[in-house]
């Protein structure tokens, strides 16, 4: 089989099931391309590579005696380093958490064991998922691969790097205000933000809690509904985890039919401030879905201009909470411990050195919007937004039954471009944002390159609570009309370093 | 800085000047199997963190999982106190920094507490008899417990001058109920004994539900009290919160001190500041800790990691249909029953031996032999030991034998003591200690007459005494066999004995 890499996450397991290529040469195959491109992207963190060739032969054993095991048994997985993995480092992009190894294994990473998926290592991202461009790593900025002077997109940048470099079919996201589908979108690549509470959230480093769900990131809408298949479900140990059956993603994935589909474009997410050619890629993907079979309709969602306000208040209320145990007091990064300091001053200057300045912005933030005297006229009136929001929705759920909109408001910016503007920076996550402020899902896709610099466009296709599968069965649709007029996946124009 | 408050205004003078009005907190730690938000132990004494997980260690990426035991525990308090029961709430964060704080915040209930509107009515002696309080209950919520800070090196034992410190985590996450009164007042001078009284049947209210085991001393139930001094005709006054009594005793000797000394302050033209203050068990006095004035903002919010809590009303409604008898009704039936005075069930009930006596008696012993043995020289021999009667290797079983041999003549009160002390002992059963110490009363005539005959001799005069018929002499020559026989004769029998003997009628 030729040039493994470029290969489908479904066919490399179909490949390893008939042995017509074994996990152990895939694996390898995977981590020589790390080695050899990786230098230049800087997706990857910490390689796992011996235990994941561990695990690959185990996998070829287990085939050569005749077991049958799961649909992407044997395929490599990079996984964003905000999951907890037992015994190998777990850092969030932060210096706070610099050497800190868990103990335990994440839900998402104890289901990916189980499906027999191998995971390469630990990608980069913000520092707490906090950007949307992962130059706030504490490690250094993660660079596209499509144009190594440009941002993958935040804060799931380097899982999004990994899939466009080749360097691994699947890996998984973390998504609070788009950082999934944003680096999806820049990077040409599928990434889904599943119904909140869709998949177990025990094991993420929480940014903000009540907004955070990782999800699964592909090359191919297919691949990432099986992914997705793997990793959702019920899990005692998140109380929000939903308690019901996952919708079927995969079947929704390969039947990809919009026939008789209701698709409403958001009127306040379409129009001002896109760059030209994202827009224009965005209509014509409106187009071909009508050419498809759909009917698309225009629907309101009045209160979404205040999605951006309210979300900045409720992250960075959460965030200021949660990132509070990371005090020098337990594990990780203690600076200031030399005798002469008291507890407090130890806390202060063990934050003050390992929290970069967007995680010390939106600590202070959120320290400020949840004060007493100001909680009502911040925090609360933010929450009163985001039922606003999610009433929206639901409206605009009864008359279609998915939404759409472009993912991003520009293709991929230059590192540095935004660094010192984080208002500019916030902008970016304008359309993906409600999605997680009402707790529904999301996916994107490629949908072209922007004419003016070449680079993908991202579309977003969102679905209520719960109907994950629409957006497969929609994004199903798309990707094969594209695929039939290109001959091939976007990514397969992206360069090959 | 040398104050006036170093000295007290005498209790009679201060509540002569002041009303005072109280408020109680109290927190009482649940007995669950397992934690508050994962199934780790709670077995108290355990090697330091052997109990801990990567959820009650706060890890990151950890989640909480609500202890339906602990919701359960919780609604029964609620019911037992007569609260409501909210049909929906939620925790909340409370957001504060501290070493031993494994989140660096606590989970808790802020303004939607899971019961509240309760009241407990408390009975208290007074000059003109026995008064009914009733404390009015604010609410009853959940949190969960921090670990415990060891400071080592320094002289206090405590974190300033300590050369490192030893966190431990085992108690972190075990399910804390807070119970919080309304302000009470009107209670006047008696406002120390309506404050115990109120912690004496909260505790007692627990354990009839067998939900925490109560033990104050090893802080499994604790209060604060708060207190504040009302001057006839102006406003209320400014409070302080005297932080973490843990005894009964000391609830009354905090409230009466804090009265003492804020009546102190405002005599001497003072103002009462408002701050937490620690009790000091030894002295019976409060010292100042930190000032509210600088107190922290918790910057309370909704817990996004938990669900909100709905508890159906069916469940409720079983839950109360389950409860058990309260300690007050059953109080009121037991006077009835075994035919005693207030006075008498209450120090049953101070000595927790009502459980014990009530067990007693459902085996067949009489109710007054029962409560004899359990308050008489049990408690003091558990007092003497510092032990619960509980604790003493003593069963109702026991009583009832030793009772048994007692109405057989073979055993008198003397002897059962001596049995007891074996049982406490850990001699063996009631029957191998009677054997082992030869303690079976001597009713054989030949070797009492020897005895009697052995007393006569050695006291002539006696013996001549009680010919001429002063009957009442013959105590001593009892007393000398009784010796003789080491107090294992019937004396009634020794006494009859004798008169025959030496031809004597009473
Ligand atoms: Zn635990």
């Amino acid at each position: 089989m030729s040039d493994l890499i470029r290969q489908s996450a479904a066919t490399l397991a179909a490949a390893i099931a008939s042995r017509e290529t074994s996990a152990v040469e895939v694996t390898q195959v995977h981590l020589d391309r790390i080695a050899a491109v990786d230098d230049k992207v800087h997706a990857f963190l910490h390689l796992t590579g011996d235990s994941a060739l561990a695990q690959a032969k185990s996998i070829d054993a287990r085939i050569a005696s005749g077991e049958q095991l799961g649909p992407l048994a044997g395929v490599p997985l990079a996984l964003k380093d905000v999951l907890a993995m037992k015994g190998e480092p777990t850092t969030a992009g932060s210096r706070i958490l610099e050497g800190w190894r868990p103990p335990y294994d994440s839900t998402v990473v104890q289901r990916l064991r189980a499906a027999d998926i191998v995971i390469l290592g630990k990608t980069n991202m913000d520092e707490f998922a906090m950007g949307s461009s992962t130059e706030h790593s504490a490690y250094g900025p993660t660079h596209n691969p499509w144009d190594l002077d440009r941002i993958p997109g935040g804060s799931g940048g380097g899982s999004a790097a990994a899939l466009a470099a080749f360097e691994a079919p699947l890996a998984i996201g973390t998504d609070t205000g788009g950082s999934i589908r944003q680096p999806a979108s820049v990077t040409g690549t599928v990434g889904v933000k599943p119904t909140y509470g869709g998949v177990s959230r025990y094991g993420q480093i929480a940014l903000a809690s009540s907004l955070d769900q990782p999800g699964p990131c592909a090359r191919s809408v297919l691949d990432t509904a099986l992914l997705h298949a793997v990793i959702a479900g019920h899990d005692p140990m998140d109380s929000t985890s939903i308690n019901a059956p996952v919708p079927d993603v995969v079947g929704a994935a390969q039947r990809g039919d919009v026939r008789g589909m209701r698709i409403g474009v958001v009127k306040e997410l379409g129009g001002d401030g896109y760059q030209a050619g994202v827009a224009q890629r965005y209509t014509e993907a409106l187009n071909l879905l009508q050419d498809l079979g759909a009917e698309i309709v225009e629907v309101s969602c009045p209160h979404m201009e205040y999605a951006l306000g309210a979300y900045y208040l409720i992250l960075p209320s959460e965030a200021s909470s949660n990132l509070a145990r990371f005090d020098g007091m337990r594990y990780g990064l203690r600076a200031g411990d030399d005798g002469s300091n008291s507890v407090e001053q130890v806390m202060a200057i063990t934050r003050e050195a390992g929290f970069g300045p967007e995680v010390k912005r939106r600590i202070i933030l959120g320290t400020y919007a949840l004060s007493s005297g100001y909680y009502d006229a911040y925090y609360a009136q933010a929450q009163r937004v985001r039922t606003l929001i999610t009433r929206d929705f639901n409206a605009a759920f009864e008359k279609v039954d998915v939404l759409a909109s472009p993912t991003a408001p520009t293709t991929a910016f230059k590192l540095g471009e935004k660094l010192n503007d984080p208002i500019a920076m916030y902008l970016n996550d304008v359309a993906t944002i409600p999605v997680n402020l009402a707790g529904i899902c999301a996916m994107s896709l490629p949908v072209g390159l922007a004419p003016e610099d070449g680079l993908p466009v991202g579309f977003q296709f969102m679905a209520p609570a719960m109907a994950d599968d629409r957006l497969y069965l929609a994004g199903g649709a798309l990707e094969a009309a594209l695929v039939d007029k290109w001959g091939h996946l976007l990514i397969e124009e992206a360069p090959s370093l | 800085m040398s104050s006036a408050t170093d000295v007290y205004l005498p209790y009679d003078e201060a509540i002569s000047r002041y009303e005072p009005i109280i408020g109680i907190e109290t927190h009482v730690e649940l007995g669950t199997n397992s934690k508050m938000w994962c199934g780790c132990s709670t077995a108290f004494g355990a090697e330091a963190n052997t109990h801990v997980c990567p959820v009650c260690l706060g890890l990151p990426g950890s989640m909480p999982v609500v202890n339906r035991q602990a919701i359960e525990s919780t609604i029964r308090i609620g019911l037992a106190l007569n609260c409501t029961i909210a049909d929906w709430c939620r925790f909340a964060r409370k957001n504060y920094f501290y070493p031993d704080m494994p989140k660096d915040y606590q989970i808790s209930q802020y303004d939607e507490p899971l019961c509240f509107d309760g009241y407990l009515d408390v009975t208290v002696a007074t000059d003109d008899g026995p008064q009914v309080v009733r404390v009015e209950i604010e609410r009853v919520h959940m949190e969960e417990d921090t670990g415990k800070l060891s400071h080592t090196g320094g002289a206090t034992g405590r974190i300033h001058g300590a050369d490192y410190s030893l966190v431990d985590y085992n108690r972190a996450g075990i399910p804390l109920i807070e119970i919080v009164t309304k302000t009470v007042i009107g209670t006047g001078k008696l406002a120390p004994e309506v404050a115990r009284a109120y912690v004496t049947e909260l505790r007692d209210v627990m354990r009839a539900l067998e939900v925490s085991d109560v033990r104050m001393e090893e802080g499994s139930m604790r209060c604060d009290v708060n207190l504040s001094l009302n001057k006839p005709g102006d406003g209320w006054g400014t409070r302080s919160e005297t932080k973490n009594v843990n005894s009964l005793r000391s609830v009354e000797r905090a409230v009466r001190s804090e009265i003492e000394r804020q009546a102190s302050v405002l005599d001497s033209g003072g103002r009462v500041i408002q701050e937490t203050r620690h009790f000091n068990e030894d002295t019976g006095r409060s010292t100042s800790g930190r000032s509210k004035e600088q107190a922290e903002d918790y910057r309370y919010f909704p817990e996004p990691d938990l669900l909100p809590m709905a508890p159906s009303r069916d469940w409720v409604e079983e839950l109360r249909a389950g409860l058990p008898e309260m300690p007050s009704v059953k109080r009121a039936r037991l006077m009835i029953e075994w035919q005693i005075s207030e006075f008498e069930l209450q120090t049953l009930a101070n000595s927790g031996a009502i459980e014990r006596v009530e067990a007693t008696i459902a085996i067949g012993v009489d109710s007054s032999a029962a409560r004899k043995w359990w308050t008489g020289e049990l408690l003091r021999v558990a007092n003497e030991q510092g032990l619960e009667l509980d604790q003493l290797n003593v069963t109702p079983q026991d009583i009832q034998q030793v009772e048994v041999l007692i109405a057989s003549g073979a055993l008198n009160d003397k002897l059962a003591r001596q049995v007891f002390e074996g049982l406490i002992g850990g001699e063996g059963t009631v029957d191998a200690i009677v054997q082992s110490r030869g303690l079976a009363v001597v009713s054989d005539d030949g070797a009492l007459l020897a005895a009697i005959d052995e007393a006569l001799a050695g006291q002539p005069d006696v013996a001549e005494k009680i010919k001429s018929g002063k009957v009442q002499a013959a105590g001593a020559i009892v007393g000398a066999v009784m010796k003789a026989t080491r107090g294992q004769a019937d004396a009634a029998k020794v006494r009859s004995l004798l008169l025959e003997r030496l031809g004597v009628s009473e």
